[in-house]
């Protein structure tokens, strides 16, 4: 007796991680990283040494002021302010933008009618946004966090419409005919099948959101990496300029790492078949 | 036609049904399509492949509504509704516990369903992912979630198709067993006449599309006597009433 296959993975969908078989298999892939990392490094500091320059500094003076700021607090105080602007970002161009392109992608009608609004709102420079937020609603917190939302809903849009158009019409029958409850509906037949779309849509989202957040936060915050930035900006600091770079950029990596992956993992494990 | 009073849990009126094509041609999968199934009896319907059989059940489940005419279903005891599709159509990301158990009302979420299990052969498969399954198994998860429900009325659209003889044969006793244990009106699409002679008490004989019925064909006997012997005589009374179907 043969199993029936899955059926087409959709873009995006995770690939099975099933070969963990030992240390060495499992440690590979990090160390690859690591020297990668170190390499990457090391070019630098041989750049910065040839080239010695205010505004090139290597990666030692770089890392003695990233303790510095460590040390003293700000640094973690910026950073909790900008990640916490990417996280309420984050979930609101996800549950704003997941609902209307679920909804366009599952109305055809509404879907003609609205799809030059998408195009619109996908082409708006993300600054106009920006600039027009903090002036139609001031310089303040929510006026920030929804000029960032409003950047990424239409990709969302864009990408979760693709999705209810690939919903397979017979799950939703079956759960029509043993009367599913809408909650069911929606945990059990809708989401695991958006499951794959809602993981493209995080990871280009988050890439996306953290950009455009310290631009909001240089342009109307008063912390934040952003701000922080644009300080040592007018200061000519490129060494801190470099470090809050790197402390941001280090973050985002152990989030997509410890939080983004395991997850992924979780919501696939079904997909998982034994050898 | 029906005696007033008379007790009649599933009835079909079917007048017209029309497909429109992309194209914009229209085809007319059901027309003047009425029948009956009494209280408890399990009826097939046979008909030849693509005359409008699944049509028919999607009317009946409520999934298609653009159609003429009237149908009315069970009424009394509990009022659900309970279907084994073509597919098995289980949700991949669910075991096959749970996609039993999302199928029942609330109030019966958690109910002992060993027994069940035990009788489908699926007891050591309750914790495994569908696309653990082989087709037989994934179907036998789909019969263990029709009869979970304990509904009034059940369909089955071709539930045994594309499986070999000897697992389809199988099956085919499984579904007897459960069946039996609880008779339920039940109406089943079938283009193999055997399998029809073999499970029901009624067969309904469709015609080609446009499906309309073109005559019944009752099985009197209890199903236990149905052995080989019986079933060619049976086989052949059929063809004599309905030469040139099957
Ligand atoms: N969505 C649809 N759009 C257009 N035509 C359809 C549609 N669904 C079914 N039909 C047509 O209606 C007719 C009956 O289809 P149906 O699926 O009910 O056949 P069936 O008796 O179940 O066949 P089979 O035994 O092969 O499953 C077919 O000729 C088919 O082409
Ligand atoms: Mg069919």
């Amino acid at each position: 007796m043969s199993a029936p296959d899955t059926g087409d993975r959709p873009p995006g969908a995770a690939a099975d991680t099933s070969s963990q078989s030992g240390l060495a298999a499992a440690l590979t892939p990090v160390l690859t990283v690591a020297a990668s990392l170190l390499g990457l490094c090391l070019l630098w500091g041989l750049a910065a040494h040839a080239w010695p320059s205010r505004a090139f500094p290597g990666p030692a003076q770089v890392w003695q002021v990233l303790l510095a700021e460590a040390a003293n607090g700000d640094l973690f105080y910026h950073l909790g302010a900008t990640l916490g602007r990417v996280a309420a970002a984050y979930v609101v161009a996800m549950v704003v933008g997941s609902v209307i392109g679920v909804l366009l992608g599952s109305h055809r009608s509404a879907d003609r009618f609205f799809a030059p609004w998408v195009v619109l709102f996908l082409n708006i420079p993300a600054l106009v946004v920006i600039v027009l937020a903090y002036i139609w609603f001031g310089l303040n917190e929510a006026a920030a966090i929804g000029a960032v939302a409003v950047n990424k809903i239409p990709n969302v849009v864009v990408t979760m419409r693709e999705g209810a158009r690939a919903l397979d019409p017979s799950y939703a029958e079956m759960a029509a005919v043993y009367r599913f409850g809408l909650l069911d509906r929606i945990r059990h037949v809708l989401l695991p099948q958006l499951q794959p779309y809602l993981a493209a849509a995080s990871r280009s989202g988050i890439a996306l959101i953290w950009k455009i957040v310290l631009v909001v936060e240089l342009l109307g915050r008063s912390n934040g990496v952003g701000f922080q930035i644009y300080l040592y900006f007018q200061l000519f600091d490129v060494t801190a300029i470099l470090a809050y770079t790197l402390a941001f950029v280090a973050v985002m990596l152990v989030i997509e790492l410890f939080l983004v992956q395991p997850v992924e993992r979780y919501a696939t494990r079904w997909r998982r078949r034994p050898a | 036609m029906q005696p007033v009073g008379a007790v009649v849990p599933l009835r079909v009126d079917i007048a017209e049904k029309t497909f429109r094509s992309a194209q914009g041609v229209s085809i007319t999968a059901l027309q003047d399509l009425s029948f009956e199934v009494r209280q408890g009896e399990f009826a097939c319907l046979l008909g030849p492949s693509g005359c409008g059989k699944t049509t028919t059940l999607r009317i009946l489940l409520g999934l298609d509504k653009d159609f003429s005419g009237s149908f009315q279903l069970p009424e009394g005891g509990s009022d659900r509704i309970a279907a084994v599709f073509q597919e098995p159509v289980l949700l991949p990301w669910r075991t096959v516990e749970q996609n039993v158990r999302l199928a029942l009302p609330k109030n019966l979420r958690t109910k002992n369903l060993d027994g069940l299990f035990d009788t489908l052969g699926l007891a050591g498969m309750r914790a495994l992912y569908p696309a653990e399954l082989s087709l037989g198994l994934a179907r036998r998860a789909a019969l263990a979630r029709a009869f979970a429900t304990e509904p009034a009325v059940l369909f089955l659209d071709e539930p045994f198709a594309s499986l070999d003889e000897r697992t389809a044969e199988r099956l085919r006793h499984l579904l007897l067993t459960v069946w039996s244990a609880r008779p339920t009106t039940a109406l089943m699409v079938t283009h193999n006449l055997r399998e029809a002679l073999m499970l029901s008490d009624r067969i309904i004989v469709l015609a080609q599309r446009p499906a309309h019925v073109l005559g019944m064909f009752d099985v009197r006997l209890p199903r236990h006597y149905r052995n080989p012997q019986v079933m060619s005589d049976l086989l052949r009374s059929f063809q004599q009433k309905f030469p040139g179907v099957a």
